[in-house]
Parts: C-alpha cells; structure tokens; sequence
C-alpha cells in the first residue's frame, strides 16, 4: 500500500493489573497486548484474527481509546492520539467509530431508532432540527433499513436488522476508520453475508477504512484486503490476502487456515493439528510464545523472541525462527 | 463529507409484512388490558389517598376525643369499627391514621430513592469512593433496620418527621446498593461503550444511558420500600418508638389495642387490614410498573 497511512500503530501495549484485593497491590499483569505494530491506509481493510482471548478486542478498543494504554503510539492521520486529554479526545472520536459483536447489548433499550442514530451527530453538533431527521433518514437508506422503523425499539428487530442500526450509528459522524469488533459473528450465516457485503459497498463508497476484528477467516477471505495473525497478545504475521491464504508462513497461521471448514468432503487436506491450550497472558512463555505448541519447536524458539521479519513478496512479514538465517 | 448522504439511495421498503401495526384499541381498555395489576394496584392506592385527603369529610369524629363513658363498644351504626378503650371512635382513627402511614411510606421511598440513587452512582462511576462507600454501607446494612430505627427515634425524639428519617437512614444502603450493581453492569455494556465512542460526554452518559435503565429496578425497590416503611412505621408506633401516642396511625391503634386484642379483637383488626390492603396495592402497582417499564417485557403488543 504507497497510500499514506491513516492509522499507525507503534509497539502498542496494555497490561491489566491483576489485583490482589484489598489494599489493590498487584499480583501480576495479563499481557493483552504487547507490542503491536501496524499501518492501515484510507479505504483499506486490515483484519485482525487470533484465537480467543489473543488480544484482538483490546486492540480494538484501545485504539477507540475505550481502554487506556499502558505503552507505544497510536497515530490518526498524523496526530497522536494515544495521549490527547479529554478535549481533543472528542474530536478523534468523531473520525474513528466502532460496530459491535453482540447487536442486542450494543444499543440502548429504552432509545428509539431515531436517537441512537442521531446521538453522534448531535455530539458532535454536526447538523440539528430538520436537517438532523434527513440525515437520520439518508443513514437509514443508506444500511437499508426502512424509514418507518425510525421510531421503533431496538428489540422490535432482527440482530442483521439491529447490527445496520449500529452500522448506521458508527457512519452518522462521518469516521474515516470503524473498528468492527467481531461485527459478524453473532449472526446467522445469511445475515453475516449481508452484512459483510454492506460493509464492503461502504467502504468503497465513503473510502471508510475498516479495522476488522474476527476469528472467522471464510468472512476475512471474502473482505479484506490485509490481515495480521495475532497470538497472545503479539501479531506473528502480517500479509495481504492472497499471500496469507495461498502461502503463509509462521507455523500458527498454517494451524489456523488448516481448521478453516471446506464444503467439500471429498478434499483430502493436511491439517495441521495444535497440541494443548493457549497459554495464560498472565505468564506467557518465554522465547517465541507459540514454541509450547508449536510443530517445529527448535531450541532457539525457547529462548530467543522472534521478531516479525519480511519473509515474502508484498510485504508479508513474520516473527518466527524457522528458515531463518 | 455530506454528499453522499443524500439523494442517491432509495428509500427502502416499508416494514410491513415483517412488523404488522399494532391494533388500534380504546387506550384505556388497552392500558387495563395490559397491565392489570397496575390498575389494581393503582385504584386501592387512589382509594387510599383519597381518604387520607378527605378523611375530615368521611363522616369521621374528632379523632382524639375521649369518651370514657362509651370505652370498647363493638363495631356498630353509630360506631362503624368501634371504640378504644378511652372511647374513640376507631374509624375515624383509622382513617386519620392513613395520613401517618402514606406520609410516611412515599416520604421514606423518596428520600431514600433519592439518596441511595445518587450515593450509588456515584459508587458505580468514581472507583476510589466505590470500595470506602460500599464498606460504609455494608456496615449500616449489616443492622437490623428496625434497630437502627429504634436507636435513631431514641436519639432524635418521637415524631413523624424523625420517624421519615430514621427509616430512610435503614432503607438507604438497599437502593444504593441496588443502584451500584446496576451501574457497575451498565457501564460495561456495549451500548455505553458506542456512546462514548461517539463522543457522549459522562453527565449525558449517566442521565442518557444509565438512568432510565437503572429508573426501572428503583422503581421497584421504591414501591417495596414505601410498603416495609408503612410496616415499620407501624412497629415502631406499636412498640412505643414512633409516631407520638396524640397523632392517630394504624401502629398506634394496633399498639393500643394490643392488651384487649383476645377480648376486642376489632380494635387490632380494622387497622390490620387497612395496613395490609395499602401494603398489598404499593406492592402490585411497584410490579406492575416493573414489566411495564421494561420495553423488552412488553408482552401482548
């Protein structure tokens, strides 16, 4: 991508403090991010997929600044945001924008269609009285929702139906970049293909770069233009989509894109088969975090983290020992 | 940024087939319909106040005249419910007394609303008061309400005013600690996250987002407040620690007729059941209100 990048994240990180009760001294840390690193240009979709508990969601929410980060950068489109006070802060927000995973916890219960679409632009002072209703009304159009549910409940709807709302609020103060946090996953598999086909027209319509947080990777093929392989709080390779899916590299994307379901029984396929559970972030291992399960374990991976580095064309990158010098 | 905001897309398809209109029905005939219990609830309440405001023209007597002459006659013509043993007309009494009690019942679950819903929230958003006020409230929870009311009423001297306080101070904890719970759990859902995301500033976050989803739960407890202070305000009447003896309310009448209740059970009873229909109506109308509040219970739409 020669685009310049709208988002530049620079060895992020964020540790929780566990506590230990009473007088709130810490126990240890949970390791959600340690040292995360990547560029996303306008109009560009960059997904973010891992297992459970890797890391992704935080990412997602610290750069929304809904979680403070313990470390590292966060650049929007030159400024950085990862320290700006409360004022500033705002003013970011209106350009940055989040989707949900869950459709019936993401919208308030007792607002109407109307009001949750119009907060933002409100917020943000962006348009009032009846200029605010056409607006309201062209974001509807605009997710093909009807304009008659305007002054309806969230629960008079469908989760596809309920998630367009959310889709409509991330738009309503015209963000450049919209996290989507697991926006798929919690809907029916027809629905999930709407909904994805949705996001794609936006964005090449509005040029809207999308940060897309999954662990689906059939939906990821099918939108994303990049992807990065997080795994335990670190991302272990970064590529775009045709070299990640055709020739991936670091032995955990192998794993992963082997446990991609094929609608094919007839299709013999290796699969690459994971020993054991993913470590605690709490203690993570020492070396490459992946070397307690990975099939290709050398000594070096016990002791020697491993940095990502390029190991193929179009920028794929990858922090793993293996055919390295 | 706006251009692409109009004209270009279509209006979409009317909701019809998916949403049908709801059924236009007389709203008073829906309303009962809908919600039984809070009209139940609702008119014994009504009922109640009523005679608690109009209680000098219910063909009541002076409440607090003594006739030794006439003492515990049984209810008759002249005497609907009876008299005390100083001769006092119980139904003018009793009727007299449901000023104490409602006064009581909606003072102590407005105060204690009011208070426990602000000490709550700001326990559920500030994380340093949080663990020093919850502690605090702990405490005052963990004795018996009707003790502590004693102890207050034995500090402050009898009156209706102290009797509001003393209760309130025993209810408050409760509702605050209601309140915290919830907030603790709004403020993790993702629909307040998105309103922050979007620039919600806090005071609007709270008075948005978290207030009309904490109202529905306060309301319930409120309702169950107001009823345990009516009871309580009985039993501190009844064991000597509330409402002074010259004010008539049911824990008075009750506390007075305690002796005799064996020999002249009616001097007991009339009050019982006036507590008793009053605390069953607050406690009606407070789940009524509870599914009626929640959008997500509206049931027979």
């Amino acid at each position: 991508m020669s685009a310049p990048a709208l988002l530049e994240v620079n060895v992020l990180k964020k540790h929780y403090k566990l506590n230990s009760g009473f007088f709130g001294g810490a126990r240890g840390f949970v390791y959600a991010l340690d040292g995360v690193s990547f560029t996303l240009s306008k109009g560009e979709t960059l997904s973010v997929v891992g297992e459970s508990g890797c890391g992704k969601s935080t990412l997602g929410k610290t750069i929304l600044r809904l979680v403070e980060p313990t470390d590292g950068e966060i650049w929007l489109d030159g400024t950085r945001i990862d320290n700006l006070k409360s004022g500033q802060l705002r003013q970011m927000r209106r350009r940055v924008q989040v989707v949900f995973q869950d459709p019936f916890s993401s919208l308030n219960p007792r607002q109407k269609v109307r009001d949750i679409i119009a907060e933002p632009i409100i917020n943000f002072g962006l348009a009032s009285g009846s200029e605010l209703d056409d607006r309201v009304a062209a974001l509807m159009d605009k997710v093909r929702l009807p304009r008659d549910a305007m002054m309806r409940f969230p629960h008079e709807f469908s989760g596809g139906q309920r998630q367009r709302i959310g889709i409509a609020r991330a738009l309503a103060p015209g963000a450049d970049l919209i996290i989507c946090d697991e926006a798929v996953s919690a809907l029916d598999v027809s629905v999930k293909a709407q909904i994805v086909n949705l996001l794609s027209d936006l964005q090449d319509e509005l040029g809207l770069a999308l940060l897309f947080i999954s662990h689906d990777l059939a939906i990821v093929e099918h939108l994303t233009h990049r992807v990065a392989v997080m795994y335990l709080g670190k991302i272990v390779e970064l590529a775009d989509r045709e070299t990640l899916f055709s020739a991936p590299h670091h032995p955990y994307t192998r794993a992963l894109l082997s446990a991609v379901p094929v609608p094919d029984p007839s299709i013999k396929r290796e699969r690459v088969m994971l020993k054991g559970d993913v470590p605690s972030p709490i203690n993570p291992p020492s070396g490459c975090r992946f070397h307690t399960r990975c099939p290709f374990v050398m000594d070096r991976c016990r002791t020697e983290e491993p940095v990502l580095r390029p190991v193929g064309p179009a920028g794929q990158v990858s922090a793993c020992h293996l055919d390295a010098a | 940024m706006s251009s692409w905001l109009f004209a270009q897309y279509p209006e979409a398809p009317a909701l019809a087939d998916v949403l049908p209109p709801r059924k236009a029905r007389g709203k008073v005939a829906m309303f009962i319909h809908r919600y039984p219990t809070i009209v139940i609830g609702g008119v014994l309440l009504a009922l109640v106040l009523g005679m608690a405001i109009f209680a000098p023209f219910l063909w009541t007597v002076d409440p607090t005249a003594l006739a030794p002459a006439k003492r515990t006659r049984p209810p008759s013509e002249l005497y609907w419910f009876g008299t005390d043993m100083l001769g006092r007309d119980i139904y003018s009494r009793v009727i007299f007394g449901t000023r104490v009690s409602l006064m009581v019942g909606f003072a102590v679950a407005a105060l204690s609303s009011v208070v426990g819903l602000f000490i709550g929230l700001c326990a559920g958003f500030i994380r340093w008061l949080d663990t020093v006020v919850m502690r605090v409230m702990d405490g005052l929870m963990s004795i018996p309400s009707i003790l502590l009311a004693i102890a207050f009423m034995a500090l402050l001297g009898a009156s209706v005013q102290n009797v509001v306080i003393a209760i309130s101070i025993a209810e408050i904890p409760r509702v605050a600690r209601l309140v915290r719970g919830v907030v603790l759990s709004l403020r993790e859902q993702a629909y307040v996250e998105a309103a922050i995301a979007s620039g919600t500033r806090v005071p609007l976050i709270i008075w948005r987002h978290i207030l009309p989803n904490t109202l529905a739960p306060m309301i319930v407890q409120a309702t169950f407040i107001c009823a345990s202070a009516m009871l309580a305000e009985a039993t501190l009447s009844f064991i000597g620690a509330g409402t002074p003896p010259t004010i008539p309310s049911w824990g008075n009448i009750m506390a007075e007729g305690r002796a005799l209740w064996q020999v002249k059970p009616f001097i007991v009873f009339f009050p019982a059941v006036f507590l008793s229909l009053t605390v069953l109506a607050v406690n009606l109308l407070g789940d009524g209100l509870r599914d009626a509040l929640d959008p997500r219970l509206a049931k027979r739409i």
